[in-house]
């Protein structure tokens, strides 16, 4: 008897969880917020204020979509996830997308069964080093004391980086970035390795910046995005196609501030007009309302001016566009055209 | 507790079976809870693992042990036996538990020593002594250890002199500090200390000085045989040391000196040679020693304050010396209140040593329950691990435990 | 020859001399020094090096925290209104201390909430540990206080509580009357009414949602001290029960019941709490439907229950076992079944005899909670290690974000261990 129910049951479970992959964007519909997976904190990319709201790079991300999705760049909620917990919680439904600086990797995508969506920094492992170590290239570091931020790719680059040299270390692995900085500032570790961006950001709280640099040695590829659950391509089309529309937006010249007024008064650029939602019917195509890229734009920005106010140049952080810039500029950042 | 007037026997054991006799009966009411107990069980595990079965991320990675056959891929500092970054997560798995065993090892002993050592000064008639204890006892024992770790290994970062200090400027001049008696030297990237190199037949001196070690057993129980058998009493402290010492000195001699000292050295960034105490492991060894060394004081304390004073005044009525009066009245009845809180006191050390994840030492929550949890994202098979290893830790001491205190019982009644 | 004598010397003194005092050495300050600090040569080194020790820890906090300033709005300013002096910046514990205590995202304008709460404790605690001297009423206070709180602290509509305490008080006054027939029928039909109550609260909040209702609260929000409170009280209080009813399990003489409870508490006891937090962030939401979605809070939450209640129930049962056989033994022959037994003989004493055991697991517990900042819950440890240390204003300030975590938790449990001695001295006096 017991038996029977239990086949029931799993039949009908069975039935519910299938019908539930497709469904990301009617739950966050009907929940009213949008559960996005950030950092415990890297300052530029996800961290909250002192007023306790987030912000950052990776933050406007989840803003964007959330405004998309829900038409308004509020209706988030945001799940603070360690390296360890990211994975699990994005799989098991906790959160509806992850937006924390994760590498897009082969097994990630594969194995893990998580969707990438795009990329929305291209990113690459280096090392800071005090100034008066008297170090000027990565290849000098035999022997050195490293300083790693655990649980993300770092650790593997790390080791094979030192073994392809034929060099040796002392890695003193860290759980969170704070922590490591800390250790690096007090000399318990020689140097401190992490994403280039993360440690010009965190180079950039520092009391005397100058005192440190950064190796000029890039040794890894870290494509950093968004990503969500494998199963559910509706969700990836809407969280690929928000990052897309920001990118878009910045090719051309829609901006926050004149978002508003393009929208009201379309112009005679066709592009401009579907991405706006005033021509054509896209928005209805991934099941949002016509202005969904309207409302991301004008909630945070395109994906310059998100640059520009949380890592850029003009910021504490000061990164440079570099591979970020459009790929009119020189850079990586293409989206596939709005048509 | 049985209920001795019992309706249900009697109109039970005569006629035929009721439905109702499985509830009002004793004789069935418990195999009637029972079973319902067990459906229960069986239902609420059944909902349980039909759940995962039924994940549809689950359903797709599957529970897959074989990832600790492939490459780790990272590097672990402290390595009891040799790893590349290209042996398997087993073997990663396997240094992160000799880690974890080093750590609470070390942590017991050392436990034990701050315990005994705050447990007796407390009882001491000296005012500041005893309330220097007390202060200690109570302000580790009401702060979490999660706290104490992390302000350990900040201070060990901070307050140890920074290893630039030792290194040798580009210019060739002479470090700002030498290394202390040329041989070991703190800083804060940890404390250096000399190696013992063994030589070829160097194991041989160390097998002798284990047998000298049996050897001095064998001979105080020889000296007490003959104190109780005949009276006489035999001194024990001279010969115990030449039985310890000379015959591995000899061997020492005799096979060429095969042990050396490898002095740590400065490189080029720290220094290479000798042995080297991580802060990690230095700050996760001292807070779980001075944290559970304000539980084991009390322990002490209380062991001791246990045994009545009775005892002393009746074993100096006796003519026991003082130090007799200790080690053959008092300290047998305080152990047997001591040992087994001390026990768990060490259980709870083991436990806590997982801990180490907040301060980066590579124990087994480290390696399985961090990077390679975090590299495979095999999350449910690396906890499963996790667990089963604490789990049969502690059963094992648990059930050594329970033999100790059988033995130990008062034989009463 | 002695008349003589007496009369010719006037050696016998006929008054009395007045006291002298007694010499220095043996009187106030002197003779208690010379008594408990310098009685014999061992005892005065222990003393010196006392002293020493004592020196060397105030020689070096005093300044820090005399010479610390409040002032400045980042450690920029901090340093240099301290300038050389070497003192402490405590102004990031004036600027941080409401996140310290209420973590970031809790919002500003209704932290007066946990704020009552956290005072009102302090009248819902006593009637429950004070039972032996205020009236037996008071404990319908014990008995509101966990639905206030939830009320307080979540917010919501005042009357999912109310329906949730009424299910409880229905069940209650119904077992009270059906439990002459028995205890099983009576936990049954006490256990329907409260799901029947339930049930029927349920349309009603549905319909009525706007009743006294403050603004709600997410669980995530919570952080800080109070996240650290809440989960202490919270688990303490729930695996009372449960450890009581596993402890009553594991001397039970069923095999599936008492095999059950060996197996659950040797289980819990014998890994650390923090693979069971790994489980309740990692694994268990494997184990529960897809689209229930518990809070991360609550899932931790019930492994810490379970964590605790194992622990508890060993106390339970070192009380149980301590308990005479003759107490088993005297209801026995007043013909009291099981549960009665129990209820009314067996466990009144035996929890009176565990009070201490279980106060100390409390506070061990509570200590713990710090654990769930690995698993990124921003509690006290984890705001700390996370948002605060990592926050460009504040980089590099840590000793004084220590001392204000270790100050709180020491407050904390030092109360209640004092408290807890306090009542063992209290039972045992009663005992003799």
């Amino acid at each position: 008897m017991n038996k029977t129910i239990f086949v029931a049951t799993a039949a009908a479970a069975g039935l519910v969880a299938i019908g539930a992959q497709a469904q990301t964007l009617n739950q966050v519909q009907e929940r009213g917020t949008l559960n996005c997976g950030v950092t415990t904190g890297v300052p530029g990319f996800a961290e909250p204020d002192a007023n306790g709201v987030w912000q950052g790079f990776d933050v406007a991300v989840c803003r964007a979509v959330a405004a998309a999705v829900l038409g308004d760049p509020e209706a988030v909620e945001f799940v603070p996830t360690t390296g360890k917990t990211r994975f699990t919680a994005l799989a098991s439904g906790e959160i509806d997308m992850l937006a924390r600086n994760t590498t897009w990797t082969f097994s990630r995508d594969t194995d893990l069964k998580f969707d990438f969506v795009g990329v929305n920094y291209y990113d690459g492992q280096g090392f800071m080093v005090p100034a008066d170590l008297g170090v000027s290239s990565a290849t000098e570091l035999d022997g050195a004391t490293v300083c790693i931020q655990t649980g993300t790719t770092t650790e593997l680059n790390l080791a094979d980086f030192f073994r392809v040299n034929g060099m040796s270390y002392e890695p003193v692995p860290i759980e969170t970035g704070a922590e490591a900085v800390q250790q690096y500032l007090a000399g318990a570790c020689d140097v401190y390795t992490t994403d280039r961006s993360a440690l010009a950001a965190q180079r950039a709280g520092f009391e005397n910046p100058d005192d440190s640099v950064i190796l000029p040695e890039v040794v890894s590829k870290e494509p950093l995005g968004p990503l969500v659950r494998h199963g559910d391509s509706e969700w990836a089309d809407i969280v690929r196609w928000t990052l897309n529309a920001m990118i878009t937006a910045e090719e051309l010249g829609v901006t926050q501030d004149n978002v508003e007024d393009m929208a009201a008064s379309p112009g005679d650029n066709p592009e401009i007009n579907r991405l706006l939602g005033t021509e054509g019917e896209l928005g209805a195509m991934i099941g949002l309302d016509a202005d969904w890229a309207k409302n991301a734009i004008a909630a945070v920005g395109n994906y310059g001016e998100v640059f520009d106010t949380n890592i850029g140049e003009s910021t504490a952080i000061g990164l440079a566009r570099g591979l970020n810039a459009q790929y009119t500029d020189g850079g990586l950042i293409y989206s596939p055209p709005f048509r | 507790m049985a209920i001795t007037e019992d309706p249900g026997r009697r109109s039970g054991s005569g006629g035929a079976f009721q439905l109702s006799q499985l509830i009002n009966d004793t004789r069935y009411r418990s195999y009637t809870f029972q079973f319902i107990a067990l459906v229960l069980l069986f239902l609420g595990f059944g909902w349980l693992i039909n759940n995962a079965i039924n994940n549809p991320v689950l359903a797709q990675v599957g529970i897959d042990f074989g990832f600790l056959q492939t490459p780790a891929g990272y590097d672990i500092n402290q390595q009891p036996i040799p790893y590349d970054s290209q042996d398997t997560h087993l073997r990663a798995t396997v240094i992160g538990a000799i880690n974890t065993l080093i750590v609470a090892f070390l942590a017991c002993i050392t436990a034990t020593v701050f315990g005994v050592f705050a447990g007796v000064l407390r009882l001491s008639n000296n005012w500041i002594v005893s309330k220097l204890m007390s202060i200690y006892v109570e302000i580790f024992r009401n702060i979490p250890v999660l706290i104490w770790i992390i302000i350990i290994f900040t201070v060990a970062a901070n307050t140890f002199p920074p290893i630039s200090e030792f290194r040798i400027p580009r210019d060739g001049s002479d470090p700002d500090r030498g290394l202390l008696f040329g041989m070991m030297a703190a800083t804060n990237q940890g404390v250096f200390v000399p190696r013992l190199v063994f030589a070829e037949q160097g194991w041989l001196v160390a097998i002798v000085l284990l047998a000298s070690v049996a050897g001095v057993f064998a001979f105080r129980a020889w000296a007490r045989n003959q104190l109780y058998a005949h009276g006489r009493e035999v001194g024990t402290l001279l010969p115990t040391l030449a039985i310890l010492i000379l015959p591995a000195v000899i061997a020492y001699f005799a096979l060429g000196r095969p042990i050396g000292v490898e002095n740590p050295e400065m490189g080029r960034f720290r220094f290479e040679g000798g042995f080297t105490l991580r802060p990690s492991l230095i700050a996760l060894w001292f807070a779980l020693s001075i944290y559970t060394g304000a539980f084991i004081a009390e322990n002490v304390r209380a062991g001791i304050l246990a045994v009545s004073r009775g005892q002393t005044e009746a074993a100096a009525a006796l003519g026991l010396r003082p130090r007799r009066v200790m080690s053959l009245v008092v300290l047998p009845q305080a152990l047997r209140v001591i040992i087994p809180p001390l026990i768990s006191q060490y259980l709870n050390i083991t436990k806590n040593t997982s801990l180490a994840i907040a301060v980066g030492y590579m124990d087994l929550t480290g390696t399985l329950g961090g990077i390679t949890l975090n590299q495979t994202g095999r999350a449910l098979e690396c906890i499963l691990l996790l667990m089963l290893f604490y789990l049969t830790f502690s059963l094992a001491i648990s059930a050594v435990m329970n033999v100790y205190n059988n033995a130990v019982r008062l034989k009463e009644r | 020859m002695s008349d003589a004598h007496a009369h010719s010397v006037a050696f016998v003194r006929d008054t009395e001399i007045p006291a002298a005092p007694p010499p220095t050495r043996e009187t106030g300050a002197v003779k208690w020094m010379r008594e408990n600090l310098f009685s014999s040569v061992a005892n005065t080194v222990m003393t010196i090096i006392g002293v020493l020790i004592a020196w060397y820890l105030l020689s070096g906090l005093i300044p820090w925290i005399v010479n610390g300033t409040w002032q400045g709005d980042d450690i920029r300013e901090c340093r240099e209104i301290l300038g050389d002096s070497g003192g402490a910046c405590f102004a990031v514990i004036r600027e941080r201390w409401p996140q310290l205590l209420y973590g970031f995202q809790y919002p500003d304008e209704l932290r007066w909430r946990p704020t009552v709460a956290f005072f009102l404790l302090f009248v819902a605690v006593p009637p429950a540990l004070f039972a032996m001297f205020l009236p037996r009423w008071t404990l319908a206070l014990t008995a509101l206080y966990p639905f206030v709180a939830y009320w307080l602290i979540w917010g919501g509509s005042v009357l999912s509580p109310v329906f949730v305490a009424m299910g409880i008080a229905a069940g209650y006054v119904v077992f009270t009357r059906v439990e002459r027939r028995g205890f099983v029928p009576g936990l049954l039909a006490a256990v329907a009414t409260a799901v029947a109550v339930w049930w029927l609260g349920g349309f009603v909040v549905e319909a009525a949602s706007g009743v006294l209702a403050l603004e709600p609260v997410e669980s995530r929000a919570m952080g800080g001290f109070m996240l650290n409170l809440i989960l202490g009280v919270v688990c303490v209080s729930l695996s009372l029960p449960i450890g009581i009813a596993l402890a009553l399990g594991r001397q039970s003489r069923l095999p599936v019941v008492k095999g059950f409870c060996v197996v659950f508490i040797e289980f819990i006891r014998g890994v650390p709490l923090i693979t069971l937090l790994f489980v309740a962030n990692v694994v268990l939401s494997y184990f529960l439907p897809p689209e229930s979605n518990f809070d991360l809070i609550v899932r931790v939450i019930i492994m810490i229950t379970a964590f605790s209640s194992a622990y508890i129930a060993e106390v339970i049962r070192g009380g149980l076992a301590a308990l005479p056989k003759g107490q088993y033994e005297a209801a026995d022959s007043l013909g009291l079944d099981y549960p009665q037994a129990m209820r009314l003989i067996i466990l009144p004493q035996a929890l009176k005899i565990s009070i201490p055991g279980i106060v100390n697991v409390a506070v061990g517990l509570f200590k713990d909670t710090t654990l769930v900042s690995v698993i990124s819950m921003f509690d006290l440890v984890g705001l700390i290690r996370g948002p605060i240390l990592s926050s460009t204003d504040w980089v590099g300030v840590y000793w004084e974000l220590w001392a204000a975590a270790c100050i709180l938790f020491f407050v904390v449990c030092y109360g209640i261990s004092q408290y807890s001695q306090w009542l063992e001295r209290q039972l045992r006096t009663d005992h003799r």
